[in-house]
């Protein structure tokens, strides 16, 4: 049973004219709208909804954590605008001709302000809180369009290329890269091309473990309707609740089980994408080829830049028999990334290995749910004294690694122990499975966590990087030094809260992944700021060795980098792929180039 | 005008904290007591001290090293294990062992002797301060100036005094020729460097190696001399990269956060080594370190060397200097514990940081009124009536604060008083009879002949030489100016310009000019001459003022002795260097030759005898390619570029002459643009002129 076990939800939307996904979606914040964190009249954090362990819960250290932190107060709000305000939405600029072509073919459309509001943003901070505060949109998608399938969407880019209109495509919406904002400068009608309608798993080939999916698919539904035939893909990125398999393809996607299952380049088959010049697939479902450069790698991390992946072949496994949450508590950080060192070295990471930090861990405690029985309180109070009084560990120093394993019982016992041991020679504790567990639950509320922090004064955001095993702890130690200095010269008032951890591991390094938030009380202009010490971050973990992205793309937010990272042969290498395929830049969102 | 903000630049620097005497304390309380009492500083981070052989321990099982020793083994053929010994062996050597019971006996023993010996100790406090908070945030480097052996005792008696981390100190290894006092000064946070180890690898592994462990994990700030030795001349000399590289890396590294780096001013009134100086510039080999010369040297203990001032300046974050200046991602794609010469970007980087340090603890270095005196009495060697030497101290005074010196005229005392008693401190250099100032000449023992009685008067011009030096960092650039107004043929901008570029050129290793400042040093020169009134820049002209003549007299006789010193090179080598002169033969051959021009009454200045300019001399003009290096066999020869040397001579002679040595080979009509244009046509100062 996994984390998200009670968060499955249809998104099965009857075909109407408008799919309003907002309707279960906030249009401001993450997620459902049925679910967010407040502090009720007591001051005491709750979680409401029905959707997640968590929901309904009251988690009583949550305030303290918050108003220590960062500063803030929940008597101090900030709250939202409630609703969107249509007078900031500009007009549709329609192109008329390729409308009526649209309506001969029947694919449904609008050009309702608040569908295209929805569409026309990510979750970046910016994007949020400008939202938030019911700022005037500078630009927004014209119109969006709903295909049904592979064949629609041709209709769609040979209207568009015929009509000289910009197709924006949209999946999940979970992009935090300024992926989907439109480009303030584009002049042509922009059209959001919406997957979410292609959701179908169009047939399971049992005999090579393959699936044929539609790419509109979002990866609960994913899971869900592969499980019912008893397989999974096993690939499970944080967003997983919200982004499409298209999504996945165009951005390179890493899920938080790629040591068994692979991230999405290792997980695909076969693809097949609508460009301006026509549809590219391979003629074969052969696992590897020697066909000059891999094609493939043209479409991963496109981005949106060169056409709608319509269909994807995937890999798919039996569903696991076993699974188990498992912790582990270092003394402090460095003893926490040798060990996942040696992990790696040995080869034996398990499903998910993680390592938070010292201000994870104590993030994570905060969200700890009331406890009812007196006993469970009990045997808490005695793990936190053997640990810190009888081992030792200075509770601002300790770390811990989440770990999931995955497998038949036997072998996961038997891994388990291995892991555990490799552990115990860095002076590793096992701390039990509810701690391993809260890490997890974590990673899917945090999203939900900022809308809390925006809701009181607070800015959050995260972002990532991966790294040479052997610059981990210096790129950690010189970001968080970074960004408390440059908060500091930016006049922030408040000790920023910066947190990370080494989220994946590979043969020759680690994804390393940040969380950063500060009180923005006394800014003039939050977002600004923020962004400023966002940057020097990313400056930094370049001079520090380490990616532009792991996994999260380039969009625009990162396009200044190129260059510095790929070379500017590298660069033209990919313009070159662009200006063939799509030469009059029908697929505008200006990503990446 | 761009002039200004290019100085203003400079200007915050020039807020000076003011000082505290730590004696004072010493002399109302216990020495005893202040030896023995609680000593606990704050660290960085909060890291727990590191025991010496926990830190070699480190050393010696670290990835870089381990890498050159099997790197060396594979050379070598000998076993990896002989060569981890040998290692183990360089870093016993080394290392230091500081013992806070050694720390405590040096406070004793310190307390007593500067008690004897100065009159007050003084710090700014607020440099401590700055420097406790720095110590706690990031790596601390601590970068003294180097006049005297006081000097690293000094600051580990200063920081224990106010309770701050004891430095490591980079100390040669002529120091452990003294057995116990080397022993002593292990104990007290000294590591040993050999003075020279160009080729080998091992050794700048471990060494290299050893101060960045230390660096980087923050046991205890790092101390070194960016001069690399005691400059004798009390001029700064140009600074030696290798340690600063050493301390930078781990920063481009990304190993820390970040650098910083303190400069800090130690400014003596009397130099302990003052004559001991003087002889060994002037060719008496400097006295082999050993403990019972250091006995020898309690004579010093009685006599009263003054006050010293250390000014611990503002930390300079090796960060905020290196940014957009290098790109640190440059490192990424290269294992960092294989050892790898640093690239040009990094290398010129270093440099520069190595001369704005520099350039930092000069402008905090203490000035007394008898610096400004012993300026004047120089360029009166016949010597001076004390009423104008009084009047024009005062007037010197005003002109030195108008440049910003840091001067330490005593408040409110009436300027005889503030005279006589700089005489009285310096009775040993000058002294007054009849009414008149002038420099004291060692007594003779015995009969002396002509050369003796030479050698004598060029000790007591060279000792006082070693004060007007110490001004020379405040004047140099506009006195570099006021000559080259002299030279040039008119007074265009364009050609004062040249005129100065090329002694700026000539004089860079004489002086602290940072490269590729000509520029910058240039309008910083007008925009203080302009500024004090000597100088007026009506349109592309730069000339005299009414009231000008005496500072640009003045700034032309304080480089004369250098434009002379010079001068006299280039004679020797235009006219009496053999073809075969080896760099060895140099140095004695040109005093010789100063000697013999002194003696015939044909040269006055004894500043030439002094290697220090001699050497400085020759490598100008091995810069300027008008002299080669050439290596035959065992010995370096030097090959002169007659026609080279001679334009140069032309140059710094215009106006100048050595009066009646002729030389014609260049017409004296040429202007000294004109040469330095064809200087510049022969490739010879490409850079100087645009």
């Amino acid at each position: 049973d996994t984390v998200l076990a009670a968060a499955t939800i249809t998104m099965k939307l009857t075909s109407t004219v408008c799919f309003p996904r907002q309707e279960i979606m906030k249009w401001n914040g993450w997620g459902y709208s049925d679910s967010k964190f407040l502090f009720n009249k007591k001051g005491q954090a709750e979680f409401t909804g029905k959707r997640y362990r968590l929901s309904g819960m009251v988690l009583p250290s949550l305030q303290d954590w918050f108003e220590n932190t960062f500063g803030a107060s929940v008597n101090h709000k900030s709250p939202a605008t409630p609703a969107l305000n249509a007078s900031a939405v500009p007009p549709a600029s329609l192109n008329e001709a390729f409308v009526e072509d649209l309506k001969a073919t029947g694919i449904p459309f609008s050009h309702e302000a608040e569908d295209r509001v929805f569409r026309a943003h990510g979750h970046c901070l910016h994007e949020i809180f400008a939202l938030r505060e019911g700022k005037k949109f500078e630009r927004v998608p014209d119109m969006v369009v709903w295909p049904n399938c592979h064949s629609d969407v041709v209709k769609i880019v040979e209207l568009a290329c015929k009509h000289n209109v910009c197709l924006i495509p949209y999946g999940g919406g979970t992009s935090v890269t300024s992926a989907l904002e439109c480009p303030p400068e584009e002049t042509r009608c922009i059209v959001s091309l919406d997957t979410s309608q292609m959701n179908r798993i169009l047939w399971i080939d049992e005999k090579n473990l393959v699936a044929h999916v539609e790419a509109g698919i979002i990866g609960q539904d994913l899971e869900r309707l592969l499980n019912e035939s008893g397989y999974c893909t096993g690939h499970e990125p944080d967003s997983m609740e919200f982004s499409s398999l298209g999504g996945w393809v165009a951005t390179r996607a890493s899920g938080m089980k790629k040591n068994v299952y692979g991230n999405i380049e290792d997980l695909v088959i076969h693809i097949k994408v609508v460009t301006p010049r026509g549809v590219i697939e391979k003629s074969c479902q052969g696992p590897r080829m020697s066909t000059g450069p891999d094609i493939h790698h043209f479409i991963l991390g496109s981005e949106g830049t060169l056409g709608v992946v319509t269909e994807v072949t995937m890999k798919i496994r039996p569903i696991p028999e076993y699974q188990k949450y498992g912790s582990v508590v270092f003394p402090n950080f460095e003893a926490g990334v040798a060990c996942l060192r040696e992990v790696a070295k040995q080869r034996c990471a398990p499903a998910s290995i993680r390592l938070m930090d010292n201000e994870q861990f104590q993030f994570g405690h905060a969200l700890k749910p009331q406890v009812s029985s007196i006993f469970t309180n009990f045997v808490e109070g005695l793990k936190k004294f053997y640990i810190t009084k009888f081992k030792g560990f200075d509770p601002h120093q300790l770390v811990v690694a989440t770990l999931l394993f995955e497998g038949d019982r036997e072998r996961v016992l038997q891994h388990e122990k291995q892991v555990y041991d490799i552990a115990a020679t860095f002076g590793g504790l096992a701390a039990g499975e509810d701690n391993g567990q809260r890490g997890y639950i974590l990673t899917f509320v945090i999203a939900y966590l900022r809308d809390l922090g925006m809701d009181y004064y607070v800015v959050a955001e995260s972002f990532e990087t991966s790294v040479p095993w052997d610059r981990v702890l210096d790129l950690c130690r010189n970001v968080k030094e970074r960004i408390n200095r440059e908060c500091k010269e930016r006049g922030v008032q408040f000790q920023p809260l910066t947190s990370c951890r080494v989220t994946q591991t590979y043969d020759a390094g680690a994804c390393v992944y940040f969380y950063f938030a500060f009180n923005y009380r006394g800014l003039a202009d939050p977002v600004h700021t923020y962004e400023r010490v966002e940057h020097a971050a990313r400056e930094e973990i370049l001079a520090n060795g380490g990616s532009l992205s792991h996994h999260h793309g380039v969009g625009k937010l990162r396009k200044e980098w190129m260059k510095e990272s790929i070379s500017s042969l590298g660069v033209g290498m990919l313009q070159s792929v662009k200006d063939y395929v799509d030469p009059d830049n029908i697929f505008g969102n200006r990503n990446l180039l | 005008m761009a002039s200004k903000t290019l100085y203003s630049q400079r200007d915050p620097m020039l807020k000076r904290d003011g000082f505290e005497d730590i004696l004072e304390e010493r002399r109302n309380s216990s020495d005893l007591k202040y030896a023995l009492r609680c000593y606990a500083p704050v660290l960085y981070k909060g890291v727990t001290p590191c025991k010496a052989n926990m830190l070699k321990n480190i050393v010696l099982q670290s990835d870089q090293l381990r890498y050159v020793i099997n790197q060396v083994s594979q050379e070598s053929g000998e076993a990896p294990d002989i060569i981890q010994e040998e290692a183990s062996v360089i870093l016993e050597e080394m290392a230091h062992r500081l013992q806070i019971s050694t720390v405590r006996f040096f406070a004793f023993a310190l307390s007593k002797a500067f008690k004897t010996l100065f009159q007050h100790v003084c710090v700014n406090e607020e440099g401590i301060q700055r420097l406790q908070q720095a110590i706690q945030e990031h790596p601390v480097v601590l970068l003294p100036s180097h006049r005297s052996y006081m000097d690293f005792l000094l600051m580990s008696y200063i920081l224990y005094t106010y309770d701050l981390a004891l430095p490591v100190i980079a100390a040669g290894m002529d120091f452990m020729g003294m057995k116990f006092v080397g022993e002593m000064l292990r104990m007290s946070g000294a590591f040993f460097i050999r003075r020279s180890f160009g080729g080998d690898k091992l050794y700048w592994a471990v060494f290299s190696e050893y101060v960045k462990t230390m660096l980087r994990n923050g046991f205890a700030p790092i101390e070194f001399f960016l001069e690399g030795t005691r400059s004798r001349t009390c001029k700064s000399l140009t600074p030696k990269l290798g340690l600063l590289n050493i301390v930078i890396e781990p920063f481009f590294k990304g190993e820390v956060f970040d650098v910083n780096l303190v400069p800090i001013s130690i400014s003596y009134e009397r130099i302990l080594e003052e004559s001991l100086y003087a002889r060994e510039l002037l060719g008496v080999p400097k006295p082999k370190e050993s403990t019972s010369g250091l006995l020898k040297a309690r004579r010093i203990l009685s006599e009263d060397y003054g006050s010293i001032h250390v000014y611990f300046g503002q930390p300079v974050s090796v960060r905020s200097l290196a940014q957009g200046k290098v790109n640190r991602s440059t490192y990424n794609l290269f294992p960092r514990h294989i050892p790898r010469k640093p690239m040009e970007e990094t290398q010129s980087f270093v440099n520069d940081t190595a001369y704005r340090i520099v350039r930092l603890q000069e402008d905090n270095m203490v000035l007394k009124p008898w610096v400004l005196m012993a300026s004047l009495l120089l360029q009166n060697l016949e010597g001076m009536e004390l009423s104008v030497l009084t009047e024009q101290t005062v007037w010197l005074r005003g002109l030195a604060l108008s440049y910003a010196a840091f001067l330490d005229w005593p408040d409110h005392a009436p300027t005889a008083k503030v005279v006589s008693s700089s005489l009285a401190l310096h009775r040993g250099l000058a002294c007054v009879s009849g009414g008149r100032v002038s420099l004291v000449v060692g007594e003779p023992l015995g009969p002396v002949t002509p050369e003796e009685a030479l050698f004598n008067r060029a000790v007591s011009v060279l000792s006082c030489a070693s004060y007007r030096n110490q001004v020379l960092h405040v004047f140099l650039r506009p006195a570099m100016l006021a000559v080259a107004m002299h030279t040039a043929a008119s007074s265009k901008k364009n050609e004062v310009y040249n005129c100065f570029s090329f002694l700026w050129d000539m004089f860079s290793n004489d002086f602290i000019l940072c490269p590729g400042d000509t520029v910058q040093d240039f309008e910083e020169a007008c925009y203080l001459l302009v500024k004090t009134g000597a100088v007026q820049m009506p349109q592309q002209d730069i000339v005299m003022t009414d009231i000008g003549q005496p500072t640009l007299s003045f700034f032309n006789g304080l480089l004369e002795p250098f434009l002379q010193g010079y001068q006299v090179v280039c004679r020797y080598l235009c006219e009496e260097a053999s073809e075969g002169l080896t760099e060895k033969q140099y140095i004695p051959a040109v005093r010789s030759f100063a000697v013999k021009l002194i003696l015939a009454g044909n040269l006055r200045c004894y500043e030439v005898l002094s290697s220090d300019m001699q050497k400085n001399a020759l490598a100008a003009l091995l810069r300027m390619d008008a002299v080669r290096k050439v290596k035959v066999a065992d010995q370096v020869t030097l090959i002169v570029n007659k026609m080279a040397v001679n334009s140069i001579d032309d140059i710094l002679g215009k106006n100048r002459m050595i009066s009646h040595i002729n030389q014609t080979q260049i017409s004296p009509s040429l202007s000294l643009v004109a040469v330095a244009e064809d200087l510049c046509r022969d490739g010879l100062t490409p850079s100087y002129i645009r």
